[in-house]
């Protein structure tokens, strides 16, 4: 069984996110990470390796990104994936949704080429873009049913069962293998890489592509290819400091009505 | 004047609020079309809501080849409607299944897709807030079809006479669009309280709740409020997923928003920092939610919240 996970390198979300002056995602100046919601992927990819017995088993991380976006393929690597896939290339930054994908499904049909592919696994969404798209448009390029948003992941021979909250429902869906899966933040805690993990994953294989390798002509990507514009981007300004009273002497609730009846809200 | 697709938010027929936000936002790109995927039968009823809000017409797509399946038969259906309506752009609610939906369209009929917009203008503008609210971007399709994906309460709903015209489309969904089912659905039980997502007053609670909840639910009861949390009051099993507010849950931007007993961190930030008015209790003074406060009351909100909520049935006589 092959396993591909899909792991984003994004901009700390704990930082000064921002944006450069072609407004594009700042994805050098500051921080970045492997996706913390994508760790939950590879924590998922993990799980099924150990339940499906392991050796007959392999887990590719794949990341699209610049060269310091191959950290989040290494994290993966130490979280315990067998092996690394980065696709780096000049053309492909400022690229929207649309391209990104359609590089990971090239990329993912070349790993296919060894063995094919019987399981993606994404995150439910990038912290940077924060659109949850990729996954369903990996599955429209790839041909595949998509399973998206899981909570519980349960797999028998071919067959998958997930269990995920929709707006107004709690839903089971099933299907079979190759599918693309997206599974949520309650999928379970993602595990840390261990000591040993850490100096295993130095001598796991891990290769960069680029556009040529996966036969995708620099046109189709990047800024200049996107089919959508951002026009402007600012900065939120700070909230004007509020009002915060102390409720030591026990007005704060009646403070705190004042304030909402000030308001109209009673 | 071009029509504009809106696919309608609905539970069982009955139609909700985004819709009407939807239908106005719309007008400002041409004449609102109306999408329906739901049972034939509750079409009629369906028109008569929507064309008070300027449909002109109303597809009417069947679901029972749509409703047990995975996201996948609606993209096929709306790539047909598309390709037969020539739309000059199609808006749908921003739902998680929305915006897989338009993920698919987008590239189905190669066009550009926006997501999670708080305001359409004319000539196609979004306007959309990212990093966790602190970045408004205003952007535009430049490909094809624009599909936009718009959060709830992005516009205030006007009315406006339209002709409502109910026309069956008649889709073709594909074998291969029928591959994920939905094996099993569970409605969530409903709260009495309103919408989340549509509220116009959101309480939330955290982990200072310590898991008592009540204060919180008497309070947003004595404003006709939505009951929220934050993701460390959903981890320990006090609140289902569902009532999760920020980046892993679900976006408000309601007019008032009360954070009780919740640190403020970024992603819960994220799912309500664009609120109106916001107002929290903490008893830790260094609390990063009091930087986005209106106002804000330091102390134990279990002895607050009750005694704010007998003030407000009091005054409220
Ligand atoms: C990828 C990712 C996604 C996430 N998504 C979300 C999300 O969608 N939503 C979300 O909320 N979080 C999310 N988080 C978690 C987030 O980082 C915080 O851990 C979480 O928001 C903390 O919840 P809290 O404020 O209730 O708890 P805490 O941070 O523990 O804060 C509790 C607060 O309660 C106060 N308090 C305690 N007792 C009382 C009392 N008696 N009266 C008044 N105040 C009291 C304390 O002073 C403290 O400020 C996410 C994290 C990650 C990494
Ligand atoms: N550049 C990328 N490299 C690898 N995986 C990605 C990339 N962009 C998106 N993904 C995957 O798609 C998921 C959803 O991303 P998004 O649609 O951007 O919110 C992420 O959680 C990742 O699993």
């Amino acid at each position: 069984m092959n396993i591909v996970v899909c792991v984003k390198y994004v901009p700390d979300a704990t930082a000064d996110r921002r944006f450069e002056s072609d407004n594009t995602v700042d994805r050098v100046g500051v921080d970045g990470l492997l996706s913390e919601l994508d760790e939950y992927a590879v924590e998922q990819a993990l799980q099924l390796k150990e339940k499906h017995g392991g050796d007959d088993v392999e887990v590719t991380a794949l990341c699209v990104g610049p060269e310091r976006a191959v950290d989040a393929v290494r994290k993966a690597l130490q979280m315990g994936v067998d092996k690394g896939v980065h696709v780096v290339d000049d053309a492909i930054a400022g690229s929207d949704a649309v391209a990104t994908s359609l590089v990971l499904a090239k990329a993912i049909s070349k790993i296919g080429e060894a063995g094919p592919v019987d399981l993606v696994v994404c995150g439910m969404a990038s912290t940077d873009a924060a659109m949850s798209v990729v996954p369903a448009m990996l599955a429209e390029r790839l041909g595949l049913p998509q399973v998206t948003l899981a909570s519980v992941i349960e797999t028998q021979g071919d067959q998958i069962r997930v269990k995920r909250d929709n707006e107004a429902s709690t839903e089971v869906i099933g299907a079979r293998f190759p599918i693309v899966l997206s599974v949520t933040d309650q999928s379970g805690e993602a595990r840390y890489p261990s000591f040993k993990g850490i100096m295993a994953a130095k001598k796991k294989p891990l290769e960069t592509l680029s556009l040529g390798d996966l036969g995708v002509d620099a046109g189709q990507v990047g800024l200049a290819a996107a089919w959508t514009q951002v026009e402007e981007t600012t900065e939120r300004p700070p909230r004007t400091a509020g009002e915060i009273v102390k409720d030591e002497d026990g007005s704060g609730a009646v403070a705190l009505v004042d304030f909402l009846a000030s308001k109209k809200f009673i | 004047m071009s029509e504009v697709l809106v696919v309608i938010d609905h539970a069982d027929g009955e139609v909700k609020k985004p819709t009407y936000e939807l239908l106005t936002l719309a007008r400002r790109l041409g004449e609102p079309s109306a999408v329906f995927f739901g049972s034939p039968d509750q079409a009629s009823a369906v028109a008569e809501k929507v064309k008070a809000y300027g449909a002109e017409k109303v597809y009417v797509v069947g679901d029972a080849e749509i409703r047990g399946y995975l996201v996948a038969p609606k993209a096929e259906a709306l790539g047909q409607l598309v390709a037969q309506a020539q739309p000059a752009a199609v808006l749908l609610p921003s739902t998680f299944e929305n915006k897989e939906v338009a993920g698919r369209l987008a590239i189905k009929i190669e066009s550009g897709l926006i997501t999670d917009a708080v305001d359409v203008e004319e000539g196609g503008v979004t306007t959309q807030s990212v990093f966790a609210g602190n970045y408004t971007v205003r952007a535009k399709v430049t490909r094809g079809t624009p599909i936009i994906t718009v959060k709830p309460n992005s516009a205030a709903p006007e009315q406006a006479a339209g002709a409502g015209a109910v026309e069956a489309f008649a889709a073709t969904i594909s074998e291969a669009a029928k591959t994920a089912q939905v094996v099993a659905s569970q409605p969530r039980q409903s709260t009495g309280r309103p919408e989340l997502t549509e509220a116009a007053i959101v309480v939330s609670g955290g982990r200072g709740t310590g898991g008592n909840f009540e204060p919180i639910e008497q309070f947003a009861d004595s404003l006709g409020a939505a009951v929220g949390a934050s993701r460390a009051a959903v981890d320990s099993g006090w609140m289902p997923h569902a009532f999760q507010v920020g980046q892993t849950g679900k976006t408000v931007s309601p007019q008032l928003y009360v954070a009780n007993g919740i640190s403020g961190a970024i992603q819960h930030r994220a799912g309500m920092q664009t609120s109106k008015t916001i107002v929290a209790v903490n008893k830790d003074e260094e609390a990063p939610i009091f930087e986005l406060v209106d106002f804000g009351v330091v102390g134990d909100l279990h002895t607050i919240l009750p005694k704010a909520t007998e003030e407000i049935t009091k005054r409220k006589g």
